[in-house]
């Protein structure tokens, strides 16, 4: 296999892995004001995703870099291409990043209510907008003959785009669920159920005109047959929710989302963007690669270092298997006041 | 302002902003580490409660470092997309490598040591900390390959038919001989930085014990400890500091000596015994001269190791600029204008702040070690402005460097490659630039003010009481399921 192909795979590895990881915990900051009845029940949905998210995290700063080391002409059209989202999710994560850590510094409800704000918009904007900038790498945007994108903000709003962001968004939120049926105890359990089983009927229903509709778009056989697993996955999920087997349910969203996005990823190929100006001027897998040298040097590097990273994030998500329930919530309010 | 302007300024900006927390971060993760070691093998109660107080302060500054991190990964694509088409493939893979060896680290461990007290075993969870503080170095030894890289490309050719450099020696990259002198420095200045930052707030809770309800009277041996600890790191690492910047100066001057002229605003070549500058008042452009303070042949040392050594000055280096790359060295990437020279009131005050900042520090941490000396109690209220002075100083210093270093190397934005003003995104239009930068400047205003007082409110309130962490080790299993987490948000 050539190297190009190699890191576009690994690429698409590093988005689903985000995608995968950060889209549960997205899901439990968009539910925080649907799900939690109380600050407690609020403090213990954000203490599920607290050791994990900034190591989830780090897997768009790892896609990002690998963007930039193996496909330099597609990390530059992209990133200044699509600035004003980028933008948006920049100050998404920096306020929700932050209020991961700074909420639970003061006793004030005020404060508190303040960067439960953060934590949902925080949440929201980015599950929404990668989306839409997913689905208009996979439909194309124009890009000129010097390679650079020629289209503005609204260019980026067309409809395929914003069902995509529909679609993130919607199966994020069951992603996230899902998540907080398996790592919480009690009502807000089941309540996570439910919620899990509602919003993931309606993802899949987003989620299948959008991908029949991308099938339409840069499909191919490959593809086809990874939509199709992605959209039994989520039934699964779905099914495996409602009978209260909330293990094989997070399976369910999370090989949902990793094989839709592999179906992407695998219908774009051996395009990284296609251009509707012309397809002379896409950016491809060759034309917008750096040189075999930097390839080959960044494989050995990921092949050593890929493997110990799965391995520790692993172990830490085993550190923190346990379900977490009201009593493992000390009272705040005393701790923390003055 | 046109849209050079409005990236330049903003990538100033982001970048020390970050860099005000980034020092914080990489040498208060190596001193936790240092406390909650020595509790594990002193058992002094002290050292935990130290290790927990200056925890929490550590993650405080950790969740900016992070948060403006992610902007720094994304502002080269959306400001700057030429520059990365240009140097993607020698810049890009220090930036991946960065993020799969370092920040995967990072965050993971940090994350285990916060929520794992109750866990992990102790030497483990200690262990935590290191872990995370060899990911901090991991990191800035990466990102500081891909900066000197800029400073000095090394390591790659340049392909006139893709018009970009490409790499073809990775380990020149990484081993760069300003990477290799850049790094100690930066380091060294990072834990001088965390450790003045530790004296300053022990300092400040030793002068209030006994006068606020949470600082007691008996706590003072502890904030002696945080006292002592932090001074003498403040010196050691002082004298790394000052040795690795002297042969910082030494390379500088040999691969961009157009900074080092730039750093002492000397226009004429000296041929021998050149002086060091330390005051000037008048017009630093050197037009015209009223007083300065300068010290002889010093600048021949800084820069050749001699006192008798050569060193250029801007008006013959600009000759000699012009002639070296005068012919363009990669088509679209020259600046015709022929304008080799940095601004250089700039370079000539920052690079004096930065030095000027650190040495008084230093000198601060000196005389407060002597005043505590050998169990004796300060009492003067210089002690409690010097201890406090200390962490702003180096702070001030840090920032001041950088902005000489990445001042000084301009018009380049890649030193004798690349023109700072072809490196900017030709897409991006003047508002989407002013939308960014006013948000984002806008942003960190408010994060700064919400980040110090936080900080202000935990030092005030002091450590808390020893309380015996649970120790996972001497139980049997894990089925303690009722008891509260040991740290929960
Ligand atoms: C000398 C060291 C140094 C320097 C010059 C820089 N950084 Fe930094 N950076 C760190 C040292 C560091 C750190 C201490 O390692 C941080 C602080 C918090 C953290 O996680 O790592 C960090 C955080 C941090 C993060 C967030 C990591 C996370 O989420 O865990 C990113 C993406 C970057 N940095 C990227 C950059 C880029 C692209 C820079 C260049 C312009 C840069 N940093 C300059
Ligand atoms: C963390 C410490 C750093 C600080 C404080 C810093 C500071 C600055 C400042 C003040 C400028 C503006 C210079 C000017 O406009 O004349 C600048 C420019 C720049 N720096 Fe750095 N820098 C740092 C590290 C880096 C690193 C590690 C890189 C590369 C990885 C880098 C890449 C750049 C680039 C691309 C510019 C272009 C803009 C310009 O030259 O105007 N910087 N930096
Ligand atoms: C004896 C004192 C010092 C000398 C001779 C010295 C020398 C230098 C030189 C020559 C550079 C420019 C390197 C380049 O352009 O490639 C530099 C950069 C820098 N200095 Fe210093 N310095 C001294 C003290 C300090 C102190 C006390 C601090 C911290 C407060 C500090 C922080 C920095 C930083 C952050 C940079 C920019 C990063 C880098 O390129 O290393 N320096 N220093």
């Amino acid at each position: 296999m050539e190297l190009t192909t190699v890191w576009f795979t690994l690429i698409a590895v590093l988005w689903i892995g985000y995608f995968c990881l950060e889209g549960f915990d997205f899901g439990v900051g968009m539910l925080l004001p649907w799900l939690a009845r109380d600050d407690r029940e609020r403090r213990i949905m954000i203490n599920t995703i607290g050791p994990v998210w900034d190591g989830n995290e780090v897997w768009v700063l790892t896609a990002g870099g690998a963007t930039f080391a193996a496909f330099p002409e597609w990390y530059a059209t992209l990133f200044s291409g699509f600035y004003l989202p980028l933008l948006l999710i920049l100050v998404a994560l920096i306020v929700r990043g932050l209020a991961f850590e700074y909420r639970h510094q003061r006793p004030e409800a005020a404060w508190h209510s303040w960067w439960d704000r953060a934590i949902i918009v925080g949440s929201y904007v980015p599950a929404f907008l990668w989306g839409v900038a997913f689905a208009n790498i996979v439909r194309g945007v124009p890009i000129d003959a010097d390679k650079e994108f020629t289209g503005t903000i609204f260019t980026l709003l067309n409809p395929f785009g914003l069902l995509g962001g529909v679609v993130t968004l919607l199966l994020f939120l069951t992603h996230g669920a899902m998540f907080l049926a398996l790592k919480t105890d009690g009502d807000i359990r089941h309540r996570a159920r439910t919620v899990a089983v509602r919003s993931g009927l309606a993802a899949a229903v987003a989620a299948v005109v959008f991908l029949i509709w991308a099938q339409t778009l840069t499909g191919n056989a490959g593809s086809a047959v990874l939509f199709v697993l992605a959209a039994l996955a989520l039934v699964g999920g779905i099914a495996t929710a409602y009978v209260a087997r909330e293990g094989w349910a997070f399976i369910g969203t999370f090989a949902c989302i990793a094989l839709a996005v592999a179906g992407l990823f695998v219908g774009l190929f051996p395009d990284v963007m296609p251009s509707t100006t012309d397809a002379l001027y896409s950016l491809t897998t060759s034309n917008a690669s750096a040189t075999d040298y930097t390839l080959k040097v960044m494989t050995i590097v990921a092949a050593i270092f890929l493997p110990i990273v799965l391995g520790y994030q692993a172990w830490s998500y085993w550190i923190f298997r346990k379900r977490i329930s009201m009593h493992h919530i000390a009272d705040a309010e005393l701790e923390t006041a003055t | 302002m046109d849209i050079l302007d409005i990236a330049r300024w903003q990538f100033g900006i982001t970048t020390v902003y970050h860099f005000l927390f980034v020092p914080l971060t990489i040498g208060l993760t190596a001193l936790v580490a240092v406390m909650e070691t020595l509790w594990l093998r002193t058992r002094k109660p002290e050292w935990l409660r130290l290790t927990k107080f200056f925890g929490k302060l550590m993650l405080i500054n950790f969740a900016i470092g992070v948060v403006t991190g992610i902007v720094q990964e994304f502002q080269f694509g959306m400001n700057w997309s030429d520059y990365s088409r240009f140097v993607g493939d020698v810049f890009g893979a220090p930036l991946a490598i960065e993020a799969l060896l370092a920040f995967f680290l990072e965050s993971t461990f940090l994350g285990l040591w916060i929520f794992g007290w109750d866990k992990l075993p102790r030497a483990l969870h200690a262990g935590c900390m290191w872990i995370v503080h060899f990911g901090t170095l991991a990191s800035s030894w990466f990102i500081l390959a891909a900066n000197s890289w800029m400073q000095h490309p090394v390591g790659h050719t340049y392909n006139p038919e893709t018009g970009r450099a490409e790499l073809t020696d990775f380990a020149a990259v990484m081993f760069n001989k300003v990477q290799l002198v850049t790094f100690p420095h930066v380091i060294f200045a990072a834990y001088m930085t965390a450790a003045a930052f530790i004296l300053g707030v022990s300092a400040w809770l030793y002068l209030r014990a006994g006068k606020r309800e949470r600082i007691k009277i008996e706590d003072r041996p502890m904030y002696r400890m945080g006292i002592r600890l932090g001074a003498w790191v403040v010196l050691v690492a002082g004298i790394g500091v000052a040795v690795s910047g002297d042969f910082q100066g030494k390379i500088m001057t040999e691969v961009q000596p157009m900074k080092m002229a730039a750093a002492e605003a000397l226009y004429d070549t000296e041929e021998s015994c050149a002086p060091f500058s330390i005051f000037t008042i008048g017009t630093p452009d050197g037009k015209e001269e009223k007083f300065s303070i300068t010290v002889p042949c010093l600048l021949s040392f800084l820069g050749t190791g001699s006192f008798d050594g050569e060193v250029h000055g801007i008006n013959d280096l600009r000759e000699e600029y012009r002639e070296t790359y005068g012919q363009d060295p990669g088509a679209a990437y020259y600046d015709p204008s022929g304008e080799y020279t940095p601004i250089i009131p700039v370079t000539y005050w920052t690079f004096r702040y930065m030095i000027g900042f650190g040495v008084v520090a230093a000198f601060f941490a000196g005389l407060i070690l002597f005043l505590t000396r050998k169990g004796r109690v300060p009492t003067s209220k210089w002690f409690g402005r010097m201890a406090i002075a200390t962490p702003i100083l180096m702070l001030l210093g840090n920032s001041a460097g950088w902005i000489f270093t990445e001042m000084g190397r301009q018009p380049w934005v890649v030193f004798g490659m690349m023109n700072v003003g072809r490196g900017v995104s030709p897409g991006v239009s003047t508002t989407e630039a002013w939308i960014s930068i006013i948000t984002l400047t806008g942003l960190y205003g408010v994060l700064a003010i919400i980040e110090v007082g936080l900080l202000l409110r935990v030092i005030k309130k002091g450590p808390d009481d020893f309380e015996e962490p649970p120790n996972p080790a001497l139980r049997g299993s894990d089925d303690d399921e009722d008891r509260p987490l040991a740290f929960a948000y």
